[in-house]
């Protein structure tokens, strides 16, 4: 194959995007002042993420982040924050527990980041000697119903309690009003 | 990546933007045309030949508009929602194929494609009904997600049905799996689910419902809610919110030629080709301008009641029923 120059650099240009979107919506989301903002940024690191998982040649898993993350789980905190907040800018908090709290949220931040980031850069990491699998449905399915099915079922489980709560919730907060 | 798959690549997206950007335009008249004759009236005649460059007045009207951001809304939020509508109806039909050959890119996982983009449409048309800061506008964007998460739940159960009946995702495999006769075409194939039509008509609502249409465009409900979620766009913000929808029409009725009727298949077994997928695709696009002039909107608990009482557990019985088929006749 007569391989277009321009190509590589377009494929790290395309890396690059997916890398920002990530980063800059992860950053959008936490340090913008508005709601509707954060899931904004939360919606573009999506995104980004769908992009890297492209690049790792999982298109599948692509497009199931998006479809999930960005058109269910966004969509639903949006809904939630419309029924719940109106649109203003939350008031700076500075009272001494703000300052406390957030200084122990930074320390603790910034220890699992140093954590994670020596872990991934000295690990001794050995690299597969073969594709485990060619992320197609197929590998997926036969993985999650064999390898996995543990876990799968397990997160099923957590996801029926979620259900349960919320319909708990919903039917004290009924019978009080 | 070669310099032909480049050129190719230059050439399909060129391609897909002119077919969006045409394509919403003649729909527009096609839509005032189509009124207009249900309604015993001649529709637009004054611009060119039958009204036939209507269109392009229109568009250069769009243009010449002012773009106004009204005072207190998100200004940010308010200039993306456009984009975010428009983007992913033209990476659907990237995917999308015409014919045999005719295909911007080939992928296994096509069908969850279009589906994850199209989930997208959800978010934009939320994020501009919020950005306006309308009373009108948020109404609406309250209305679509109610109505656009209700109705993906039985649409997302047939297309398993489907996934399930073709056994892959690769939508030109399932267009070849149609071949042959009509009676090859998954709407008639009685044999992987005898209630296949019904699935076909679940789908064709649950697509009606997602493009927003009439009975069931509660986010643009005119009468009542100005322009819904658009009210405050003005010009070519407008304009782009209009052919977004026009676009996400095409892609759902291809999506139901794909599925149900056969692609570019031909109903007699010969002569296959982009004709076909054409001639039933606009078919399709017809039918659903023809529902809307000719049903009434329908109120929002009904529709509501419709779909999480009537579709979801019809839906979920095809998909058991599919399921019980495959079991018992392919085993």
């Amino acid at each position: 194959m007569n391989s277009f120059p321009i190509s590589d650099y377009l494929a790290v240009a395309i890396f690059v995007f997916c890398l920002a979107a990530t980063v800059g919506g992860a950053l959008l989301a936490v340090l913008t002042a508005r709601i509707i903002r954060s899931v904004c940024g939360l919606m573009i690191c999506c995104i980004g993420l769908a992009g890297l998982y492209y690049f790792l040649h999982s298109p599948f898993l692509a497009l199931m982040e998006i479809l999930i993350y960005v058109g269910a789980v966004c969509v639903t905190i949006v809904f939630a924050v419309m029924l719940a907040e109106p649109d203003e800018p939350a008031r700076e908090e500075r009272s001494g527990a703000a300052i406390l709290w957030g200084t122990v949220a930074l320390t603790v931040g910034a220890a699992i980041c140093w954590g994670l980031s020596r872990l991934s850069l000295q690990g001794q990491w050995t690299a597969p000697a073969a594709k485990v699998t060619d992320g197609s449905v197929k590998a997926i399915g036969v993985s999650l119903l064999t390898t996995y099915s543990m876990a799968f079922e397990l997160i099923s489980l957590v996801l029926l309690v979620a259900i349960i709560g919320a319909l708990v919730i919903a039917r004290t907060g009924r019978s009080k009003a | 990546m070669s310099l032909s798959e480049l050129l190719r690549m230059l050439v399909y997206v060129v391609g897909v933007m002119a077919f969006v950007g045409l394509n919403a335009a003649y729909l527009v008249l096609a839509e005032r045309k189509g009124a207009g004759r249900f309604q015993r009236r001649p529709g637009p005649t004054e611009v060119g030949y039958a009204g036939w460059l209507q269109p392009v007045a229109d568009g250069v009207k769009l243009l010449c508009k002012q773009l106004i951001v009204p005072p207190g809304a998100d200004a940010a939020l308010f200039r993306l929602a456009p984009l975010l509508v428009m983007i992913p109806a033209m990476m659907s039909l990237a995917v999308i194929p015409f014919s045999e050959t005719l295909v911007g890119r080939n992928i296994n996982v096509g069908l969850v494609f279009v589906f994850a983009f199209g989930a997208i449409n959800v978010m934009a048309v939320m994020l501009s009904g919020w950005a306006s800061r309308n009373k009108y506008a948020i109404i609406s964007a309250a209305r679509v997600v109610s109505q656009d998460v209700a109705y993906e739940i039985p649409m997302l159960l047939v297309v398993i049905t489907m996934l399930m009946a073709t056994g892959t995702m690769n939508l030109h495999e399932i267009v070849q799996q149609q071949a042959g006769w009509f009676w090859h075409w998954n709407l008639f194939r009685l044999d992987l689910n005898p209630l296949m039509p019904v699935t076909f008509i679940i789908f064709f609502t649950c697509m009606l419902a997602e493009t927003n249409r009439a009975p069931f465009d509660m986010a643009e409900a005119e009468s009542e809610l100005v322009a819904g979620a658009f009210t405050e766009y003005a010009g070519m913000g407008f304009g782009v919110f209009f052919m977004a929808e026009y676009a996400n029409i095409v892609v759902g009725c291809a999506m139901t030629t794909l599925l149900f009727l056969g692609g570019w298949q031909s109903p007699f077994g010969v002569g296959s080709g982009v004709i076909w997928f054409l001639l039933k695709m606009y078919a399709v696009v017809f039918t659903v301008i023809w529902v809307r002039w000719t049903f009434p909107r329908t109120q929002f608990y009904n529709l509501l009641n419709l779909s999480w009482k009537i579709l979801i557990p019809l839906s979920l019985f095809t998909l058991i029923l599919t399921a019980v088929m495959m079991k018992v006749l392919r085993a």
